[in-house]
């Protein structure tokens, strides 16, 4: 099911599910940033050489992170992970991301209208009808889909993944559950020694 | 301006620069047609200077070499950026600093009279160049950052 004008009618996708519909969607090569919420998250559904998990983090950094990593490994495909709060504070990182032509990368908004890090207070756009995916389309992404229910999300995750970049996917998922904001990372340091050698090779 | 566009890409060019990501002023903005025309060093436009910063970590992780470029006025409203991706990543990302109004002795920009003290606070390495006579000191500069493996930036007068 689309996201529809009106945000009231369907539960959104929990957030956990979300992030492991990606995993078992993603394919062995590819390189997924998390950030913010999905960093900590993501590590209790995957442990990947290839995933950096970018937080602490500047909000809005992992974009551009993602977008560099894509310009310089061509034939990887990078996904990032992005909150609406984060995306939010950097909404030209897609105008950047489009203008650059990155077409191996694919940006996956985890849109729950809250900042989940600090405890779940409303963004700026929570009580709006912000249209991201309308957003993105005006951009010039060249693949933009958006879901706001689990068996949708779970249908269409591989074809989005195997879509041509640059890609946005607008997901309506639930706040994550407090418990798992308190997920111990792996140190960044040793995620960018890991990384670079794994991009390397 | 000490440097102008086919002077820059020149100097890039012979460090290894892969990668020029940019939010021009009106002064380095004159080295866009020389960048575009490069074919060793790849412009890339961001629309606020705080995503330059993780842009050249993430380029850094996939094994390149960019150079970050902004005014004073970037470097301020990109510190948050700076901080996460230069000491809590610990990536060594170089930049060219435009110093805005540097060479306008008396002039009471206060993008000029914080530019050297913010550089200092952040307490890592920085070259002014400033006339004809310091051009050499830019690729001295940047390439002992880049075989050290730490964070630079060129404080490029304007």
């Amino acid at each position: 099911m689309q996201i529809s004008h009106d945000n009231t009618t369907c539960s959104p996708i929990p957030f956990r599910q979300s992030l492991a519909t990606l995993a078992n969607a993603r394919r062995d090569e590819d390189i997924v940033i998390t950030n913010m919420g999905s960093s900590r998250v993501w590590p209790l559904i995957e442990h990947h050489r290839l995933d950096f998990h970018f937080n602490p983090s500047t909000m809005g950094g992992a974009i551009p992170l993602a977008m560099g990593i894509a310009l310089a490994q061509p034939k990887r495909t990078v996904i990032a992970l992005s909150g609406d709060g984060s995306l939010l504070m950097s909404l030209g990182s897609l105008v950047s991301v489009v203008s650059a032509r990155c077409t191996n990368l694919l940006i996956i908004l985890m849109d729950n209208g809250v900042y989940d890090v600090t405890g779940g207070q409303k963004t700026a756009a929570s009580d709006s009808n912000v249209r991201f995916d309308d957003i993105a389309r005006s951009i010039g992404f060249k693949t933009v889909v958006a879901f706001q229910d689990s068996r949708s999300w779970h249908d269409q995750a591989v074809s989005f993944l195997q879509s041509g970049g640059p890609g946005f996917c607008w997901l309506k998922v639930e706040p994550a559950r407090p418990e798992d904001m308190k997920t111990r990372q792996e140190p960044l340091r040793h995620q960018i020694d890991r990384v670079r050698r794994e991009l390397a090779k | 301006m000490v440097f102008s566009g086919k002077e820059i890409v020149t100097e890039l060019t012979s460090l290894g620069i892969t990668h020029a990501i940019w939010v021009p002023d009106a002064a380095m903005g004159t080295w866009e047609s020389a960048l575009v025309a490069s074919s060793g060093v790849q412009l890339v436009r961001v629309c606020r200077e705080g995503e330059a910063w993780p842009l050249a970590a993430g380029l850094i992780l996939g094994g390149k070499t960019p150079v970050v470029i902004m005014q004073t006025t970037g470097l301020f409203e990109s510190g948050d950026a700076l901080r996460n991706i230069l000491f809590d990543l610990d990536v060594p990302v170089i930049s060219i600093i435009g110093a805005r109004n540097w060479l306008n002795t008396g002039s009471t920009d206060t993008a000029r009279r914080f530019a050297e003290p913010i550089l200092k606070a952040w307490g890592f390495e920085y070259q002014l160049v400033a006339a004809d006579s310091d051009k050499p000191e830019f690729s001295n500069f940047v390439r002992r950052c880049l075989e050290k493996g730490q964070p630079g930036a060129v404080l490029l007068a304007e």
